[in-house]
């Protein structure tokens, strides 16, 4: 079974198409990996496919970096 | 035109300009899902044309201006067919009036199903159509939208609005290839223009360079142009089928 942090860092590399090497838990979705505001939406849709869970868009507005996400899903899932 | 397998949700399509969307959609392959508020028996009766004439369809209660009511049509429409290609977003009302006489809830009234409820169907389809990477959003605005109308400053504001509801959608999405465009209809034969005096009918004929009322079919027919592969480079953009009554 794969951790969080590697199905979250898949998620992000499919869908950025950034190296896997840049998907640090402080990097910001917008600043670091070149996503714009419809990417951070789409990703957000696709952690909740990939996670089985619904994010509301007040929790969204909250994930900007793959720490962010991470921790988000762990508290949600533990 | 292509529209084979498609999906195609159509608000308000019971009757008038949406009821001949939904037939013409389906003679060109979609299967429809055939939105209507209050007139079930004149939706199934739209179904049972489709279904007559070898085409798929169903029909769905839904009332656009409320949140929940809009997300079970998007459902019911995926649960159905397996995804939404092509929104029409026709459904609307009219509560006209001066506006020195006109009430708080008549304004609201008409802002929230023909204004609001294009927001919220959009809204809805949204996550579906960029999953898909594909969609097409075809909105029913009015030429009254665009030139002003004594009378009915409620639906004149709501349709201009979606005109530029319109606009913004077709930008925020096009990186998406889903694209959104408008259709500002003139005077057309429904129910809704057979209801005005005759009078005033007679005075909008005159305005009009072709000298008649149009029909449901030249809209729809404009609306299968928008959601198939010969508009795949048009987004954003307002058509006027009004017989040159407004030349902008």
């Amino acid at each position: 079974m794969s951790t969080v942090f590697e199905r979250v860092s898949k998620v992000i590399v499919d869908r950025l198409g950034v190296d896997e090497s840049e998907v640090k838990l402080e990097a910001s979705f917008r600043e670091d990996l070149g996503a714009d505001s419809l990417d951070v939406v789409e990703l957000v849709m696709e952690l909740e496919d990939e996670f089985d869970m619904e994010i509301s868009d007040e929790d969204a507005e909250k994930i900007a970096t793959v720490g962010n996400a991470i921790s988000y899903i762990e508290s949600k899932i533990s | 035109m292509g529209l084979v397998g498609k999906c195609a949700v159509v608000t308000g399509a019971s009757r008038g300009i949406g009821r001949a969307i939904a037939l013409h959609l389906a003679s060109e392959g979609a299967k429809v899902v055939v939105n209507y508020s209050g007139s079930e028996q004149k939706a199934l009766e739209v179904v049972e044309e489709i279904k007559n004439n070898g085409g798929e369809a169903i029909a769905v209660q839904a009332n656009v201006a409320e949140s929940d009511s809009v997300q079970n049509l998007m459902k019911t429409a995926i649960d159905t067919y397996g995804s939404i290609d092509i929104l029409v977003n026709n459904a609307g009302i009219t509560r006209d009036n001066l506006l020195m006489r006109m009430k708080e809830n008549e304004w609201d009234d008409v802002i929230d199903t023909n204004l609001k409820g294009v927001f919220l169907c959009t809204k809805a389809v949204t996550r579906q159509m960029m999953k898909q990477r594909s969609g097409r959003i075809i909105n029913i605005s009015s030429i009254v939208g665009v030139a002003g109308n004594a009378g009915q400053a409620n639906y004149v504001a709501a349709k201009a609005g979606v005109i530029g509801l319109t606009k913004t959608t077709a930008q925020e999405l096009a990186s998406r290839n889903i694209l959104v465009n408008a259709i500002a209809p003139g005077f057309i034969t429904t129910e809704m223009t057979e209801a005005l005096p005759e009078e005033i009918k007679e005075t909008m004929l005159k305005q009009i360079p072709l000298a008649k009322l149009g029909q449901p079919e030249d809209v729809a027919k404009a609306v299968v142009f928008f959601a198939s592969d010969s508009a795949n480079y048009i987004t954003g953009q307002t058509l006027q089928i009004d017989g040159g009554m407004v030349m902008a």
